[in-house]
């Protein structure tokens, strides 16, 4: 039995959480910097680094009394160490590699993409590689082959904006504020999804690379020729079909590289895989062609440390070990080491 | 009483482990800001070489801020992992403070100037008295340089000048400062946290330790996107949601 206690800040998330074999979740905690970062409109860098050293402690602490344990029944301390913010990154880094210095425990780097894919271990117990997996989130958007554990192959990325970063830009300008996901999903839950005619983007040569910067200025452009002309913009008509374009573009790539790949199982994970309408049209897409469909829990979809403790067991478990000078990666590449 | 303290405020990467009245052993670089990856690697060399077990370490002392934002954090997130996991408190020393305390028992006025950026430094004024107790003339604090040349010249006393600011204000201190100065030599003139240390056994004895979990540095600075907020008269409170 291997138990990890796993920590995560590469945002605006303090998390640390206790997991056993990578499938067994014994405590899950998460500080959410969201309010404070509401009143800019969207992730400070320094605000939410100065956040993480504020309550860091006291998170992984409530992580081990919700666990019911000590960092000495710990065998291995592990970290996001990028993609994410270096800022935030370096907060967790430092803590855990001091951490795991000072009780002699193995320290493990994870990759924070790898965190989010592996997050299905922990909703699955019973679910192993091969699969695809469609990561979306705030910061990243990245269509996966799960060739093994901690093995993994791109098949597209995006080329601007992540999906979660459209869905927050479009937010702003519709007025809706922040987060923009959960304000953009309640507000086209009353509007008409086939109200306005917003474009699909193609990418150049990639067949499912994403680029969503394009929807994101056609919503603009909408919403500046409405004013222009002294018409009123519905926002939750606009909410509903901009929400439809980035669904149909998921659904389009996803489901195009379960054809290519002939793929039996198809799974979606990161904070924008918490919206229901995307987990529900893939949902949909997916039984239409008898492929088993995988999606954690909102809880485990949004950043947290549960999927970064699952992770990191099979990188443990692949012989995996970092040093005291692992340093924060802010670009790190899903397979780079 | 047995510290390990950390100082990562600036360009100098220092930690030591002082017991009582004796230093067991110090490692300082200054050669690139890489904290994040030599920090660590420091203090397994230095508990290798004098084997220390950690277990028998009463607190960790840490440079506190002022100093970078970055640096501040590595060495504060180190501690607070440290302290968490020994179990044993923690002591902030502000950077500015143990600096000074590198020239203990001068007669000097002592000034300690580091590169703010934004045209400031941060600095502060202090001297040992004839009893060789550590007075603090004018407490930690950012200020354009000028304006601590005014405190300085005010009395006209004599000053030392230390820190890796010097280089950065060394001509403009030659041009503008009236008292008598100097500028401290290499093997005092940057952070050194055994001072850190030293200063932390006197906080302790004063009670100023405190839980890991409740530190956090003292940046002496808001972040730009607090101040412009401030700046365009809105207020800082979170929202409750």
């Amino acid at each position: 039995m291997t138990k990890i206690l796993a920590i995560e800040s590469s945002c605006d998330e303090t998390a640390a959480a206790v997991v056993i074999d990578g499938r067994e979740v014994k405590s899950n905690v998460i500080s959410t910097q969201i309010p404070v970062h509401t009143l800019y409109g969207g992730v400070v860098p320094e605000i939410a680094s100065r956040k993480h050293i504020e309550r860091i402690n006291r998170v992984i602490e409530e992580a081990l009394i919700q666990a019911d344990m000590t960092l000495d029944d710990m065998d291995v301390i592990a970290v996001t160490y990028g993609p994410g913010l270096v800022g935030p990154l370096l907060v967790g880094v430092a803590e855990a590699k001091a951490i795991a210095y000072a009780k002699k425990k193995p320290l493990v780097g994870v990759h924070h993409i790898e965190g989010h894919i592996c997050a299905n271990y922990i909703e699955y117990p019973d679910l192993a590689p091969p699969f695809l997996c469609l990561v979306v989130s705030g910061g990243h958007t990245h269509l996966v082959r799960v060739v093994d554990y901690g093995k993994y192959e791109i098949l597209g990325r995006t080329v601007d904006d992540a999906a979660g970063e459209a869905f927050d830009k479009v937010a702003r300008s519709i007025g809706l504020g922040y987060p923009g996901g959960p304000k953009v999903e309640e507000a086209a839950k009353t509007g008409d999804p086939y109200a306005i005619d917003l474009p699909r983007a193609k990418v150049g040569d990639s067949e499912y690379d994403f680029s969503f910067s394009g929807l994101k200025s056609a919503v603009l452009n909408y919403i500046n020729r409405e004013q222009m002309a002294g018409r009123q913009v519905n926002p939750n008509d606009l909410a509903a079909s901009f929400q439809r374009a980035v669904v149909d573009v998921l659904v389009d790539h996803g489901m195009r590289s379960v054809e290519e790949y002939k793929a039996d199982r198809f799974a979606i994970a990161g904070g924008v895989a918490s919206n229901g309408s995307i987990r529900s049209a893939i949902a949909a897409a997916c039984k239409a062609r008898g492929v088993e469909f995988f999606c954690p829990a909102p809880i485990l979809c949004t950043d947290n440390a549960a999927m970064i403790g699952a992770a990191a067991y099979y990188e443990y478990m692949a012989g995996r070990r970092d040093g005291w000078d692992l340093n924060a990666v802010p670009n790190l590449k899903l397979g780079e080491r | 009483m047995k510290i390990l303290a950390i100082d990562s405020s600036g360009l100098v990467a220092s930690v030591a482990v002082v017991e009582d009245d004796r230093l067991l052993g110090e490692y300082t670089i200054d050669y690139k800001k890489t904290h994040s990856q030599t920090l660590l690697p420091m203090i397994d060399a230095l508990s290798s070489m004098i084997e220390l077990d950690l277990n028998t370490l009463d607190a960790i002392a840490v440079a506190a801020g002022p100093g970078s934002f970055t640096g501040l954090r590595i060495g504060s997130a180190t501690a607070k992992g440290l302290g968490l996991a020994l179990n044993i408190p923690l002591v902030g020393v502000p950077t500015v403070d143990a600096l000074a305390y590198n020239l203990y028992g001068v007669t000097e006025r002592i000034c300690p100037l580091m590169d703010a950026r934004r045209n400031q430094t941060y600095t502060g004024l202090y001297r040992f008295s004839s009893d060789h107790s550590f007075e603090v003339i004018h407490p930690a604090c950012a200020l354009p340089l000028e304006e601590i040349i005014e405190v300085i010249d005010g009395s006209g006393e004599p000053v030392i000048f230390l820190g890796d600011g010097v280089p950065v204000f060394k001509e403009q201190i030659e041009k503008s400062c009236k008292a008598p100065y100097s500028f401290a030599p290499a093997g005092f003139n940057r952070q050194r946290a055994a001072a850190v240390a030293d200063l932390a056994q006197i906080y302790i004895k004063e009670g100023k330790a405190q839980d890991a979990g409740d530190f956090r540095p003292n940046y002496l600075r808001l972040s730009q996107a607090e101040r412009e907020r401030l700046e365009a008269g809105g207020k800082l409170d979170e929202p409750t949601v």
